[in-house]
């Protein structure tokens, strides 16, 4: 868009043979930063992260700290104040810390439950439209099945299965998360597989796991980074509405949906212990998508010129 | 058309035949056991396994699952643990409060969205044009419990406008089908841009502004319904969607629907129940997909059925 001679990896003309670059598209990043919103998400996402690391010195208290003067006389949890910038929480402890820490368990459920899906679904779609033939098909075909599950049904099974811990939940929304970047893989690498190039290389005799390494995985990098990104946002949710559910992660360590499910009784008195870690939520899934969709813009080719 | 609707109803099928293994399977690997529950806590070991015995829950993995299916052929789901009425009955009493909750939130994001994504391609590239689209992302990022119970403060607590819970009347309608609606209603406003704008970069709207019709004119006549029919289609698809939010959104506002039903029943670990809703919202949401696959073809003569 603003710089033409930017080499684009996914198209097959300028990759074909040659080696692509060792480092990808050195303009994405000037890309992504020149769109605003993309800007915006970035933003949010680097307060998040930095939040979740400094927690322990950006804040005075301890995340299971009953506070002495956490509670009005008469038990009550205390509106946003002085001393407790959000308020407190049910049990007295500062709604502010427990939000940070909460961010570590988003943030870790983000990027393992979403690498775990993405490392399945690129298994499973590559293999599937790499090799075809009744292997290919019968992947495909749990695909399709997994496609007709009533998600958070099966997540909620999946979690009532296993004694809910921080890395079983992860491996739940993983297990369900999965599906749709196996679509997405499966489709582009069918299509891959039928260009020329990879023809060519099968005539001059490559392999076919360098087939595989060499150049269809590097055509799939664009894909898998959006999705990556685009698929944090889904577990985000996914995770905060199962904890909301109380069969995510368990307190008292803290999560943004079991915040919620912890004080929702109170939130009528007390709606600021909804709000905040509400708005957390959303505020985080709405970074990812706003990056995903930027990158994919960026990216994808058959995006490109649209608008 | 018939040797390709005889092979997707085979398809569909099996896929239900899987979903029904896989969901028996995790159950039947649940930690908790149903008879501890039945019995109670004061039960002594051989009243647990006489009735372990009753329902069959002794018997190997292969057995009770053959048995359960040998009953769904003749269309018996089996009879709950606790209620011990049976479970299509107690299915088919809750199915009209959640497709009602379905309809209403299908009109809300129709309604927003479609509306949303008109405006935001009429007016391409404009301020309103961004804000909208930040908006249709703030609808899809929003986390339905969270909307919900934002909702109900604002309009139930506050103001006082809709009852807090409950079923009955159209105000209890209201705010869970907008709770279910505004994340769908994020999806359709994206979908309804770029295919309205697909559709006014087409030839024939710029032959008819050519021949004198006024813009108005070309836009709800020509343009409006060619963009719209492919988004209408997508409901199908979108049953799946729905279908995920309905336990969140019943149970935040007290919706006697079959998400509360299999909620209560994870709760209480009864099998039949969590089988059976399962397996309805599977088949809706199979059934839906194969309604949009089948519409496809009459909205775009293009696309054949194979």
């Amino acid at each position: 868009m603003t710089n033409p001679t930017v080499p684009d990896l996914a198209s097959p003309a300028l990759s074909a043979g040659s080696q692509p670059p060792a480092k990808p598209r050195p303009g994405v990043l000037r890309r992504l930063v020149k769109r605003r919103l993309a800007v915006l998400g970035l933003v949010i996402i680097a307060i998040t992260v930095l939040g979740a690391i400094f927690a322990p010195w950006l804040t005075a208290f301890g995340p299971d700290e009953q506070l002495f003067d956490g509670l009005t006389l008469s038990g009550e949890p205390l509106p946003p104040n002085v001393t407790y910038w959000l308020g407190s929480d049910l049990l007295g402890r500062d709604l502010l810390t427990r939000i940070l820490y909460g961010a570590r368990t988003s943030l870790f459920i983000g990027v393992v439950a979403n690498g775990t899906a993405l490392v399945i679904g690129t298994l499973i779609g590559v293999t599937a439209g790499y090799l075809r033939g009744w292997i290919g098909g019968a992947l495909m075909r749990f695909t399709d099945l997994m496609m007709a599950f009533p998600a958070l049904l099966l997540a909620i099974c999946l979690a009532a299965v296993f004694e809910p811990s921080l890395w079983i939940v992860a491996l739940v929304i993983a297990l369900v998360n999965w599906v749709q970047t196996a679509r997405v893989m499966f489709t582009q690498t069918s299509s891959l597989v039928e260009r020329e190039f990879i023809a060519a290389e099968r005539t001059i005799g490559a392999s076919g796991a360098r087939i595989l390494f060499k150049h269809i995985l590097p055509h799939l990098v664009p894909t898998i980074i959006v999705w990556g990104t685009l698929g944090i946002s889904t577990t985000v949710l996914l995770e905060a509405t199962l904890s909301y559910l109380g069969i995510g992660v368990q307190p008292p360590t803290p999560s943004w949906g079991n915040i919620i499910f912890e004080n929702q009784t109170y939130f009528q008195a007390a709606p600021w212990l909804v709000f905040f870690p509400g708005i957390a939520i959303l505020a985080l899934a709405l970074a990812f998508n706003l990056v995903g969709d930027a990158l994919r813009d960026i990216l994808d080719p058959t995006q490109r010129g649209r608008e | 058309m018939i040797a390709y609707l005889g092979r997707r109803i085979v398809q569909s099928v099996l896929i239900l035949l899987g979903i029904s293994i896989i969901t028996f399977a995790l159950l039947y690997l649940l930690p908790a056991d149903p008879v501890r529950q039945i019995a109670g806590r004061s039960a002594t070991p051989a009243t647990v396994e006489s009735i372990r015995r009753q329902l069959g829950l002794d018997q190997p993995f292969l057995v009770q699952y053959g048995r359960y299916l040998a009953n769904l052929l003749h269309g018996d789901l089996g009879r709950s643990y606790i209620q011990r009425s049976e479970v299509s009955q107690l299915i088919i009493s809750r199915l009209p409060a959640t497709l009602l909750l379905m309809v209403g939130a299908i009109v809300c994001e129709l309604l927003i969205g479609l509306t949303m994504g008109l405006v935001a391609a009429v007016r391409r590239g404009s301020r309103t044009d961004n804000s909208l689209m930040v908006a249709s992302f703030v609808g899809v990022s929003a986390p339905q419990f969270v909307v919900g119970l934002l909702l109900l403060y604002v309009f139930a607590v506050r103001l006082s406008w809709f009852p807090i819970g409950g079923y009955g009347t159209f105000r209890h309608l209201v705010l869970p089908s907008l709770t279910v609606g505004i994340m769908g209603a994020g999806w359709y406003a994206r979908m309804m841009r770029s295919s309205m704008v697909d559709v006014l970069h087409q030839d024939y709207i710029r032959t008819a502004r050519a021949k004198g019709l006024g813009r108005l004119k070309v836009l709800l006549g020509h343009a409006l319904p060619n963009a719209i029919l492919p988004i209408v289609a997508m409901v199908g698809i979108d049953i799946g969607i729905l279908m995920g939010g309905i336990v969140v959104v019943e149970s935040v506002f007290g919706w006697p629907g079959i998400g509360q039903l299999v909620w209560q029943a994870i709760q209480r670990v009864d099998i039949p129940i969590i089988m059976g809703v399962t397996l309805v919202s599977a088949l809706a949401i199979v059934l839906g997909n194969l309604l949009a696959d089948l519409i496809a073809p009459f909205i775009d003569p293009r696309i054949k059925l194979r």
